[in-house]
């Protein structure tokens, strides 16, 4: 079955990119533009796992995952952070968010699909 | 286009609006703003940048951008100040970071001196702080974007397990198809056992088994000592452990803790090689250990009924172990604060122009459609009150309200072409000298597209002149009793129905009498000439005037006010000056909103319906016989008050009739090119002044000379528009035989320019 992917970035060039990667990676792609666009696309979405920046306006990604994390539908979605930041604070951070795990940007496609692997049957 | 080089446009396209972003905040940070939201957005649009910038490989646009961030971070944190001196140097930054951003996209070069002194600044900002943490290295060069297809390994062939199968002694050889278990491997022996944390971040044990399984072939063994009673089982809860048997060529430890990676602290990991001492057992006993088949361990935690709760009670759902509901928490802030963030970032959808302008067209069709359902209902004689007169209005109200939607959605706030300015403020300000502070002002609104992109290099040489040329230098400012900062203000509004973008200087004013004599020293006015001040002003927008004594770098080369005064007239505005002597001067420009309407005055010449555009008429007056004078066979003049102007008659040079008409008898309208030279237009008579949709004549037929474009009236007739510039130029061949068109009925077809705008 095709898996769903929401994505969560502010930037539309790195949506743009994601939404390249995975499709061409065969799966379906639902794309929010920050936190609070995320949460609500979360039921719509149906996401079999998220990927969301940490930088974004207005919820940023601690506050999204946090809020997803508190929503019994959608707690148990694996959430991977996607950031250029590579530094230990910002991921302990997002784990005590709730990350399920990250992606250090730049990312190429095989670092990304092999990160969804990693979290996703 | 290829997906990766359409990425490429909306990442530069994404970079102007950081780089606005950008320097908006920091524009607002140095006027005072201490909101760390803005210093948010601040990082954010720099960090963007260098995100997009390290998937293309842009390199020295990363390393400039990551300087940048650098800092930024530590001025968020709050580890450096943000005063006025870090402030200079961040926005200074910026113009450098737009011009990495411009020599990225266009392929070109980046002042390297300036550039690097500027990283180099950044970074003694940051190692200020911490040299250390201040660069982290960015790790870019090696990144390629190459997308590929992967597919994920589903778990198709895995049989359906109970809970008996799973805690029964299911032996599984799990090894990649492609790497038989080698000899001389190196074996592992591996405890895991998940803690809570674990499954809370939605992590599944499982899937961490299947990676180790990637790695070599491996036996694994569960241990259910942990499980407690049912009674007491809490199906959230971690109680199942893992050893794992793992034997592969050459596998280093690092390898397998990778694996582990983002569980580490949310699980009990004991990594030993074999023939090395054990370590210290975990709490559990293990001899429950059994071996399963891995795949099926991970089909079990997908079939989970309660997220999150791990596979051993999610193997366990069929004894009907019931999760305790818990409440329903509040995801997300309060619907006040959305609101209020929703209309922060409104949600936009990008459309292609073409779809827009045909719309645009569409409704131009409309409008016409409808005054002319409108003017037959009229002929019919029905009462205003009737029921068809009524609806009639009301089609005409919404057909007004569609076209005014339509009209917005070509709309852009004006912002796009203000954010400019900053930058340049601060360079003229650095080459001339002065101290300059730049206010604006309505930067939301809001006027066509087309109009936006034209309104860029007038006002570019609007602003360079105000400083240039209005604001007297600081030192004299201060002899002057003013503050050493000169204020250049820069506003928009809307008055009806039209933009006005006012341009102001707290300068020295125009000097009038300077102006007087130069104007006369060129020729320009006579000497005894008498004017207002208000003309006086107004002199500066003529033709071949230049005030400067030698020609400044900074207003450009010999291009005066007059040229800024033809490109607003080409959009359909018109520009004034005020000015105050000492004080500082004013310049006002009105535009449409729009260029596919025109304000027009309707006019018959020979019994066709003509539009000239009201922009360009001045006045309209009834010749006296004793004004017109005529020059040679073909000339005549009218005098209007102290000036002649020539008297064209506008049937004869469109080709509608040969003999001119006694001027006394027709309405002569004072028109001014967009050269700033005058002209009476004779027409028989002025049908009223409206609102027409502009047609463009090349799209719907061909450039006809004298004609800008059409079009389509109330009652249906096409109506030509004017234009004004082409023909007041004498023609050439006057009085040779040409090829009449149909549509209007004989043009001179010599080729004369058109210059108004055309729509098409």
């Amino acid at each position: 079955m095709t898996k769903t992917i929401l994505t969560v970035d502010d930037s539309r060039t790195m949506r743009d990119m994601l939404h390249l990667a995975l499709t061409e990676a065969g799966f379906r792609v639902v794309q929010a533009v920050d936190g609070l666009d995320g949460l609500e696309a979360l039921d719509a979405a149906q996401a079999d796992v998220i990927i969301t920046d940490i930088n974004m306006p207005r919820l940023d990604g601690f506050g999204f995952i946090e809020g997803v994390r508190k929503n019994d539908r959608h707690r148990a979605t694996p959430i991977l952070v996607l950031t250029t930041e590579s530094d230990t604070s910002k991921k302990q951070r997002a784990r005590d968010a709730g990350a399920t795990g990250w992606i250090v940007k730049p990312f190429n496609p095989e670092k990304l699909i092999d990160a969804i692997r990693r979290v996703a049957a | 286009m290829d997906p990766l080089a359409a990425i490429k446009v909306t990442f530069f396209q994404e970079c102007e609006e950081q780089l606005a972003e950008l320097e908006g905040g920091l524009l607002a940070m140095e006027g005072g703003d201490h909101d760390p939201e803005i210093v948010n957005a601040v990082f954010r649009a720099v960090h963007s940048i260098k995100g997009g910038a390290g998937a293309f490989r842009l390199e020295d646009l990363v390393r400039f951008s990551h300087a940048f961030e650098t800092a930024l971070d530590l001025i968020r944190s709050g580890d450096i100040p943000a005063d006025q001196e870090t402030l200079k140097l961040l926005l200074r930054s910026a113009d450098v970071l737009a011009d990495h951003v411009r020599a990225a996209r266009d392929g070109g070069t980046v002042d390297e001196g300036r550039s690097g002194s500027m990283a180099e600044a950044l970074k003694a900002l940051a190692s200020g702080v911490d040299a250390g943490e201040a660069d982290t290295g960015d790790g870019f060069g090696d990144f390629v974007f190459t997308p590929v297809t992967i597919d994920i390994a589903e778990p198709a062939t895995a049989p359906d397990l109970s809970i008996d199968d799973l805690l029964a002694r299911v032996t599984a050889e799990v090894a990649p198809a492609d790497a038989p278990p080698a000899e001389a491997d190196s074996v592992w022996h591996i405890r895991f056992y998940p803690q809570v944390g674990l499954y809370q971040k939605a992590n599944e044990s499982g899937l961490l088994l299947r990676e180790l399984a990637r790695l070599g072939s491996i036996k694994v063994g569960l241990d259910v000592s942990g499980l407690p009673t049912l009674q007491n089982m809490n199906p959230e809860d971690a109680y199942l452990g893992w050893s794992v048997e793992l034997s592969g060529p050459a596998l280093e430890e690092q390898v397998i803790r990778d694996v582990f990676e983002w569980v580490d602290g949310d699980c009990y990991l004991d990594i030993v090689r074999e023939g090395a001492p054990p370590a210290s057992a975990p709490a559990a006993s293990i001899d429950a250990v059994g071996e399963v088949d891995v795949m099926a361990l991970i089909r079990a935690a997908q079939a989970a009924e309660v997220p999150g709760a791990g596979p051993a009670p999610s193997a366990t759902t069929d004894l009907a172990v019931r999760a305790e509901p818990s409440k329903p928490r509040e995801a997300v802030p309060d619907a006040k604060a959305q609101a209020a963030a929703r209309e922060a970032s409104p949600q936009t959808i990008r459309v292609d122009l073409e779809r827009v302008d045909r719309l645009i067209d569409l409704v131009g069709e409309l409008v016409i459609n409808q005054a002319m359902l409108a003017q037959r209902v009229a002929e019919c004689g029905l009462q205003r009150a009737s029921s068809v007169a009524v609806g009639l209005d009301d089609l005409e109200h919404l057909t007004r309200e569609i076209q005014d939607s339509v009209m917005a959605i070509r709309a852009q706030p004006v912002k796009s072409v203000f954010q400019r300015f900053p930058r340049l403020v601060r360079e003229i300000a650095a080459m001339t000298g002065k101290e300059v502070r730049l206010i604006m002002d309505g930067e939301g609104t809001e006027v066509d597209k087309t109009v936006i992109e034209r309104l860029s290099d007038p006002l570019t040489h609007m602003i360079r002149n105000a400083i240039d040329h209005g604001l007297e230098t600081p030192d004299e400012r201060e002899a002057a009793g003013k503050p050493r900062e000169g204020v250049v203000r820069l506003a928009a509004l809307h008055r009806s129905g039209r933009i006005v973008i006012e341009i102001s200087d707290d300068g020295r004013g125009i000097n009038r009498p300077r102006v007087k004599q130069i104007a006369v020293d060129k020729g320009l006015i006579s000497p005894e000439a008498n004017l207002s001040d208000d003309e006086i002003d107004n002199l500066i927008f003529m033709a071949g005037f230049s005030t400067a004594a030698t020609v400044s770098d900074i207003s450009g080369r010999g291009v005066g006010m007059d040229v800024v005064r033809r490109s607003i007239q080409s959009l359909g505005g018109r520009i004034n000056i005020s000015s105050r002597p000492g004080q500082g001067s004013t310049f006002t420009l009105s535009l449409p909103l729009t260029l596919a309407v025109l304000d027009g005055m309707v006019v018959t010449v020979a019994g066709q319906t003509l539009v000239a555009p009201l922009t360009a008429i001045i006045e309209s007056l009834q010749p006296k016989a004793a004004d017109v004078r005529n020059l040679g066979p073909n000339g005549q003049v009218i005098a209007i008050r102290d000036t002649h102007v020539p008297l064209i008659d506008i049937g004869r040079s469109l080709g509608y009739r040969t003999v001119t008409p006694p001027p006394t008898e027709g309405v002569a309208l004072l028109v001014e090119g967009e050269g700033g030279n005058r002209a009476a237009l004779m027409v028989d008579a002025i049908q009223g002044q409206r609102q027409v949709v502009i047609k463009s004549l090349e799209a719907n037929y061909r450039p006809v000379p004298g004609i800008a474009a059409a079009t389509i009236l109330g009652d249906g007739r096409v109506a030509l528009i004017l234009d004004i510039d082409a023909v007041m130029v004498p023609k050439p061949h006057e009085g040779q035989a040409t090829s009449p068109i149909s549509l209007a009925g004989g043009f001179d077809l010599s080729a004369v320019p058109m210059s108004l705008a055309k729509v098409g």
